[in-house]
């Protein structure tokens, strides 16, 4: 290559930007959960509030805080319930229309795959909604054959209801992924199983999910980061529910702590444990299946 | 490329779906199920903003009015035009981010893809680090640090940590590799091109499929998102229309007419996008698992 300076400007606005957006910031959450504001005499005038360090004192009360706890637990139990019922049902939709034994094929890849263009936002408004019974077209059936349907924003429901937001804006863009690793397995790989009489279910199993491992590892791993950070869906319900809490997810609690609370200490901490679990997770994750992903090589 | 397994060979051409075998009735109606399923909200959306306040709540789900007109007009009164400001201010966000981000990424994804310096390594185990890292967890550090240089509330709040997508770099970096041979460059150099000329007239084209999927992917992440915005910004004019429309259903809570306009802004807000992805549909190819991206 001729000028050996080239590739360093062609990376320098990618990381000049990468050190101010990315690298700065996790360093800064870093140094903030590390410190702690002291308040001297009555805390009135300037140098009475002083900025000291807290040692791991901000990690201790993030990770013994009585609403902490619950809220990774319910992350975990909603995760439980999004990741494998969102990609069950990619697999099986990337799966049918792969098949080719449908002539509805392209209206159908298409209709799926729109809810990937609705923001969280806007799908858990019209979700919300759609969940309040006045409106609920299900309420209105069942109500009709004589069963109350319950409240899918009450205590015992929300999660679900969350979950299925979760799982309509997830579930298409995963399937398109799954579908184009489909369409790229030769034909020849499987025409003869089928001319030994291998039925498609067989197929399938045996020999096209195999093959598209890597797409389900990564499908997989980037629900489980998605999963990690749910925010917009609950924070969107809360006006219509009461059964939401303002630290429903870890990533709401952080944002009650810096914003509500003033307490910036308290949720950089909290932010850089969520932060480290999720790297562990995903990184452990890829351990596990022993994946190259990401491999370097060419 | 980078890949997991051997580059997959390409069955046939994969803009069309396979000639249908025998039609399979589970298949078809097992398809039709996750339509209707997908498209029921969106249905519903279309039908409720024709309702008028009084109506939403009281007939039938999905049995249309004919309020559609009165309730655009209804929102776009609403503090003279809002909601408008927030459709635009969408637009510039996730516009001008994802065109900015994709070029920085085509940048750099070139140089990681064809040259070879020192700190390569380095550079690119941080762009994969950069993808591991779950994004919204900077934004609160993101905010504290561009409220101590005062530049929290303003658009630049919400740009400036929209042009960096080390995802963006990561697929530009295969793109790079896949689509531009070596040959190219080296005779654009033997022509007396140098380094900037030859990415920008010729590497640049070769990698023009990539790079629109790349910045249909970067603006729909930026359009959808909502925390660093709903972080960043004080002033409901700079808000986008995700931001806007949750601040206005909170409104809903005390004013139950308000509930009118944020279906009716709801709906509006998808048609942009829903237009954008049915027009560049062949551009969503994007396979995960290979490392690749089929064009």
């Amino acid at each position: 290559m001729r000028t050996r300076g080239a590739p360093y400007a062609f990376l320098a606005p990618a990381l000049v930007l990468f050190a101010a957006f990315l690298a700065a910031p996790v360093l800064y959450a870093g140094y903030l959960s590390l410190r702690r504001v002291k308040v001297s005499g009555l805390g009135l005038g300037a140098g009475a509030r002083t900025e000291v360090w807290a040692g791991l004192g901000n990690y201790t009360r993030s990770l013994t805080d009585p609403e902490f706890v619950p809220s990774v637990l319910r992350v975990g139990a909603y995760g439980l319930v999004v990741v494998p019922v969102m990609l069950g049902l990619a697999l099986i939709l990337a799966l049918l229309l792969d098949g080719g034994r449908t002539r509805v094929g392209t209206f159908t890849r298409t209709s799926i795959f729109l809810p990937y263009a609705v923001p969280a936002v806007i799908a858990s408004l019209l979700w919300g909604f759609l969940y309040l019974p006045r409106v609920s077209p299900i309420v209105d059936v069942l109500d009709r054959v004589g069963i109350t349907a319950p409240d899918a924003l009450s205590s015992g429901w929300v999660l679900y209801a969350v979950a299925n937001i979760a799982v309509w804006g997830g579930t298409g863009f995963n399937m398109i992924v799954l579908y184009t690793a489909l369409r790229s397995i030769p034909t020849d790989l499987f025409e003869a199983a089928r001319i030994d009489g291998a039925s498609d279910i067989q197929i399938a199993l045996r020999i096209k999910i195999p093959i598209i491992g890597p797409s389900l590892i990564m499908t997989f791993l980037f629900s489980l980061i998605a999963t990690l950070q749910v925010f917009a869906e609950p924070m969107t319900l809360r006006p219509l529910s009461n059964t939401i809490s303002t630290t429903w997810t870890p990533l709401m609690k952080v944002y009650r702590d810096a914003f509500v609370r003033n307490d910036i200490y308290s949720a950089a901490a909290t932010s850089v444990v969520i932060a480290a679990a999720t790297f562990v997770i995903s990184y452990g994750f890829l351990k596990l299946v022993g994946s190259r992903a990401f491999s370097q090589e060419s | 490329m980078a890949v997991l397994m051997s580059p997959p060979a390409l069955r046939s051409e994969p803009a069309a779906l396979p000639k249908p075998r025998r039609v399979s009735p589970t298949a078809t109606v097992l398809l039709l199920l996750g339509a209707a399923y997908c498209l029921l909200p969106v249905l519903w959306v279309l039908i409720a903003s024709t309702k008028s306040a009084s109506e939403l709540f009281n007939t039938f789900t999905f049995l249309p009015s004919t309020h559609l007109f009165d309730n655009i007009a209804f929102l776009s009164s609403y503090r003279d035009g809002l909601y408008w400001r927030w459709m635009v201010n969408s637009a510039i966000f996730a516009g001008g981010g994802a065109a900015v981000s994709a070029l920085v990424s085509a940048m750099a994804g070139f140089a990681l893809a064809k040259y070879e310096f020192r700190g390569k390594r380095v550079v690119f185990n941080l762009v994969l680090a950069g993808v591991l890292v779950p994004g919204v967890i900077l934004a609160v550090p993101q905010y504290l640090l561009l409220a101590k240089v005062g530049m929290t509330n303003t658009y630049w709040a919400v740009l400036l940590p929209s042009f960096i997508s080390p995802y963006g770099i990561y697929l530009c970096r295969i793109f790079a590799a896949a689509t531009v041979p070596d040959e190219v460059l080296e005779a654009a150099r033997m022509d007396g091109a140098g380094d900037g000329r030859a990415f920008f007239r010729v590497a640049l084209p070769m990698m023009r499929g990539g790079l629109v999927t790349v910045f249909l992917f970067t603006f729909v992440a930026i359009w959808n998102n909502y925390m660093l915005p709903f972080i960043m910004l004080g002033d409901d004019k700079l808000f986008p229309v995700t931001v806007g429309l949750s601040g206005l259903l909170n409104q809903g809570a005390t004013q139950p007419a308000m509930y009118t306009s944020v279906v009716t802004g709801a709906f509006l807000s998808i048609i942009p996008l829903v237009v954008l992805f049915l027009s560049l549909q062949r551009y969503w190819r994007v396979d995960l698992g290979a490392g690749a991206v089929k064009m």
